[in-house]
């Protein structure tokens, strides 16, 4: 599996379904993100990375319900699959491989 | 308004998304930012949430959501249904070859006949048009009634162009004098070429609109001034600058160039006016035309007057204004009633002529023919398309049934037959196309003309798919309309069959077709006959090896006995003369003749020609009674010959004008002889009465005898030696008596060959026609004809069969055609008054061959069938 297949919002995007699930779709997901990263994220941004996610397999989608905020229009729904949330542990696993390799030194020196 | 509702987001972005997003993807996302307004709305005040709301909007315009969903079925299903009709329409074709290849080619080749028609009418209709006066130009023309018969003529007075200048300033925008279009010689240092054009008024390049490629239409005001066409300036100067030199005329005239003009296109009456020297050169330096100018003579009627009406005035009132002219001038021609008129340039090319009552005629009359037979022709082509594929589609009476069993509605069919035939039709067209352009410089050729298909011409293009989509709507709509309405039960249980009348339309059409093919066989012939006839006239003199020169320079008027002398040394030569025109044009005729007895109110009118005492034998004149012009009586100066039409007309109680004294103009002449009439001007008319006269003085050609023992190229080259030594300044031009002699036939050969291409073209159709009907008829008939071989027919009883129905069509088309042919050709020939009669064997030979036509075509079929082996015919089923 190549890396570069997927980028860092893209990840940010996914764990974000992973941590809202059942019930993640873009909104609530922008929401996620503003409020864990205080900065601006539009829905737009957040859909189209949700397709891309599952444009590669890593996410599948259905309608859900309606509500009059939407003005009576469904949304889309997303949940992670299999294949998403192996690429999810793994980079995860990657990641703590080399926190774990930083001497403890150097990490007191940026705080 | 329920306080928990938000207030609802901005219209605008609602609108545009709903624009630019994919359909598929429209709930979700405008639901989306709904929503996001909404809990911004909750959470920021409504202010800030309008803010941020366009960067929401914005961010969703992105190619992801904008581009469409594909399709999962990407052909709907109306282009299959057209994809399935295209190849069974193809199938269609390729399976019948031989049904396709008669229908595709008879329909293109009636196609191609009809476009080559239609150009040819453009052209002839646009002649002229290339002058932007058009609608304003007119030649002043005047008219008499002489003896009874009405004649009009161009020659005009010299003085009434003054008169019109002048007198009727406010009705004229210019007035041109013009000398006739000639032959001279044009030299610019070592260059010399013999070109034709004309002396015209200065106006003239303003009133031709002629388009100057150096120096301006003004360039005549000088009266040493020339104005080339494009061409002569190539000729003369190559690639140089020809304004400001200096080219000679005819070897006196030194003329400066001042302009060069487009070359006149070739359908303009003036495409042979390669270069226009001034008129007031013309007049100095001609005595005749100075005395006439200055004496002026209303009498002598020897040029041409051209002009353009002011821009409010109309033929019609300038007409009745100057139609009194002449008589007010001439007051003699009172009772002829002489009257001056306009001839506009809209009618020069297709009017050219007037009957002896004064109706107009002329070409237009080829352009009603040819329109006519381009339609004919189109007609059958048209009728072979509807008559085969009608035939054909009741074999198809099956397909149709399939196609409404298994669901077909009649719309559908109708558009598939439709379609069918307009493929068919396309195909054609192409092929005509084709066929157009390999056979036009053929064409050009036949008909003296240069025209090109109109490629950039929208006219052109709207009625040529404006047509192909008229025949193909009509040849497809029997089946069409006809084969969608069978009932599909009946048609597949078989019990269908076609009605007894079916095929009625289906014969008439053949009989329409075989009618116009009888007629224009008939009438080919007779076109041929009569150029036959006309060639086959006795023309009174000798054509054979009789050159004529023109005398266009100075040098050669003056030394008529030492180049007569030089000529005959070179034995090259049997004798030489003088004439004041070609033994193959007449082209002055003079009033003013008396003799004693005749009627006083008798305003006798004779053909007038100048000749030396050698003329005769030049020409090989017979005589029926007198004598020659002879050296040996001096006498003879003052003496005439004239020929047999004339001493008829004269009308004398003694029988015969020999010995007698003829005076013209107050000087007496003695008539020496009679002449066998000689055809000098159009063989298809009446000899004109004719006077020859002793004249050195007035002698535009040379008549030149070659002797019949050598070879014409080694005494032309002879010749040519000796004219060099005598006239160094010109070119040794020459032409020969016989072919201008056969130029005279030219017209009625030229729709000669056009109606017999046209009728061979219309017979082949019609042949194709019958041969697909015969096909199919033998095909239908299969299983009849293997029964009846079965029970004892011989093979000449079933081709008697089959050939009958044919036989009996094409003898009830001859029985329409031949009074029909024979009504319009005595109309025809009503116009020729040497003319050759209609006699039966023509219409024998015609029907005869036209019968012969088709039992070839239907034999071929038929003997096809009837040999047919019943076995094989019987036990398909």
């Amino acid at each position: 599996m190549r890396r570069s297949d997927l980028g860092e919002f893209e990840e940010v995007v996914l764990l974000a379904v992973a941590v809202l699930s059942p019930r993640a779709y873009s909104v609530v997901i922008a929401e996620e993100l503003e409020r864990e990263t205080g900065q601006t994220v539009s829905t737009g941004a957040v859909h189209a990375a949700l397709q891309r996610l599952e444009q590669k397999g890593y996410l599948r989608s259905e309608l859900g319900e309606a509500t009059p905020e939407r003005g009576g229009r469904r949304k889309r729904l997303f949940t992670v699959t299999a294949l998403g949330g192996r690429v999810l542990s793994e980079v995860r696993s990657v990641r703590n491989r080399l926190w774990d390799r930083i001497i403890p030194q150097t990490i007191l020196k940026w705080s | 308004m329920n306080p928990n509702q938000p207030p609802p987001p901005p219209k605008w972005p609602d609108r545009l998304l709903n624009r630019l997003i994919a359909p598929h993807l429209r709930e979700e996302v405008l639901g989306d930012i709904h929503e996001r307004y909404a809990l911004r709305v909750q959470r920021l005040g409504e202010r800030a949430a309008r803010r941020t709301y366009w960067r929401e909007v914005l961010a969703y315009v992105r190619p992801r959501f904008i581009r469409r969903e594909q399709p999962k079925h990407p052909q709907p299903t109306n282009t299959t249904m057209l994809r399935n009709y295209l190849k069974i329409a193809l199938r269609n074709l390729a399976k019948n070859k031989a049904y396709s290849a008669i229908n595709i080619g008879g329909l293109a080749v009636g196609m191609a006949v009809a476009m080559l028609i239609g150009l040819w009418i453009y052209d002839e209709l646009s002649f002229n048009k290339y002058h932007q006066n058009y609608n304003r130009i007119a030649r002043v023309m005047q008219s008499a009634t002489f003896e009874g018969a009405f004649g009009a003529g161009s020659h005009m007075p010299l003085p009434l162009g003054n008169e019109l200048r002048t007198n009727f300033a406010d009705d004229f925008t210019y007035v041109v004098m013009a000398s006739w279009n000639g032959e001279h010689i044009l030299a610019y240092g070592d260059k010399k070429f013999t070109k034709q054009g004309s002396y015209l008024s200065p106006e003239a390049p303003d009133m031709f609109t002629l388009k100057m490629l150096r120096g301006t239409r003004a360039g005549l005001k000088d009266p040493a001034s020339i104005m080339l066409s494009e061409s002569v300036a190539q000729a003369l100067f190559g690639n140089d600058n020809p304004l400001g030199k200096i080219v000679m005329i005819d070897n006196k005239l030194n003329v400066m160039v001042t302009g060069v003009y487009e070359d006149l296109p070739y359908n303009t009456e003036f495409r042979d006016m390669t270069f226009i020297a001034p008129w007031a050169l013309y007049v100095s330096s001609e005595a005749w035309v100075k005395r006439a100018q200055d004496n002026m003579e209303w009498n002598n009627n020897s040029w041409q007057i051209l002009a353009q009406i002011a821009p409010n005035a109309t033929f019609d009132a300038v007409n009745a204004k100057i139609k009194g002219l002449r008589v007010k001038h001439v007051p003699e021609t009172a009772p002829y009633k002489a009257e001056v008129f306009l001839q506009p340039m809209s009618r020069w090319h297709l009017f050219t002529g007037w009957d002896k009552q004064g109706n107009l005629e002329g070409r237009i009359q080829y352009v009603w023919l040819f329109g006519l037979i381009g339609l004919f022709v189109l007609l059958l082509a048209c009728i072979n398309f509807m008559n085969l594929s009608t035939a054909r589609s009741e074999k198809r009476a099956k397909e149709v049934g399939i196609r409404k069993a298994v669901g077909s509605v009649r719309s559908q069919l109708i558009s598939q037959f439709f379609s069918e035939s307009l493929l068919v039709v396309a195909c054609a067209l192409t092929l005509s196309l084709l066929l157009v352009i390999l056979a036009l410089p053929l064409f050009n050729e036949v008909a003296d003309k240069q025209v090109g298909i109109l490629w950039d011409s929208p006219v052109f293009w709207v009625s040529v798919v404006g047509f192909s989509l008229f025949t193909g709507l009509i040849a497809g709509s029997y089946p069409a309309f006809y084969l969608s309405s069978f009932q599909p039960v009946k048609v597949l249980k078989g019990t269908f069959r076609a009605g007894r009348f079916a095929s009625v339309p289906r014969k008439v059409l053949v009989v329409v077709q075989f009618t116009v093919s009888v007629t224009l066989i008939i009438g080919t012939i007779l076109v041929f006959r009569q150029i036959q006839y006309a060639k086959n006239r006795p023309i009174g003199y000798d054509r054979n090896g009789l050159i004529t020169v023109a005398m266009n320079t100075p040098e050669l008027h003056n030394h008529y006995n030492a180049l007569r002398e030089e000529l005959l040394r070179t034995g090259a030569v049997v004798d030489m003369s003088t004439s004041s025109t070609p033994a193959t044009d007449l082209n002055s005729q003079n009033i003013g003749f008396d003799w004693e007895g005749k009627d006083p109110n008798f305003n006798a009118q004779f053909g007038t020609i100048a000749v030396t005492h050698d003329f005769g034998k030049t020409v090989g004149w017979q005589f029926k009674e007198g004598r020659d012009f002879s050296r040996a009586f001096s006498t003879d100066s003052a003496a005439l010959v004239m020929n047999e039409t004339a001493a008829k007309y004269m009308n004398l109680k003694t029988g015969s004008p020999v010995g007698m004294i003829v005076k013209w103009n107050g000087k007496p002449m003695r008539v020496l002889g009679v002449v066998k009439d000689m055809v000098m001007g159009s063989p298809f008319k009446p000899v004109y009465q004719t006077v020859f006269m002793l004249n050195y003085g007035w002698a535009n050609v040379i008549n030149i005898k070659l002797n019949p023992k050598e070879s014409a190229p080694e005494s032309l080259a002879k010749i040519e030696t000796v004219f060099q030594k005598f006239n160094p300044g010109s070119p040794f031009d020459y032409k020969f008596t016989d072919q201008q002699y056969a130029l005279k036939f030219a017209a009625e050969e030229r729709i000669g060959k056009l109606a017999s291409v046209f009728a061979i073209l219309a017979v082949f159709i019609s042949c194709l026609g019958i041969f697909g009907l015969a096909s199919f008829v033998a095909e239908q008939r299969t299983k009849e004809i293997g029964v009846r071989k079965v029970l004892g027919a011989t093979v000449f009883s079933l081709w008697g069969l089959l050939s009958k129905d044919f036989v009996v069509l094409v003898t009830i088309a001859f029985s329409i055609a031949t009074p029909l042919a024979w009504y319009f050709l005595s109309n025809w020939l009503e116009k020729y008054e040497y003319r050759t009669d209609i006699s039966w064997w023509i219409f024998a030979v015609t029907g005869a061959g036209a019968m012969g036509i088709t039992l070839l075509t239907v034999s071929y079929q038929s003997i096809k069938a009837a040999t047919l082996d019943p076995v094989k015919s019987l036990r398909s089923e």
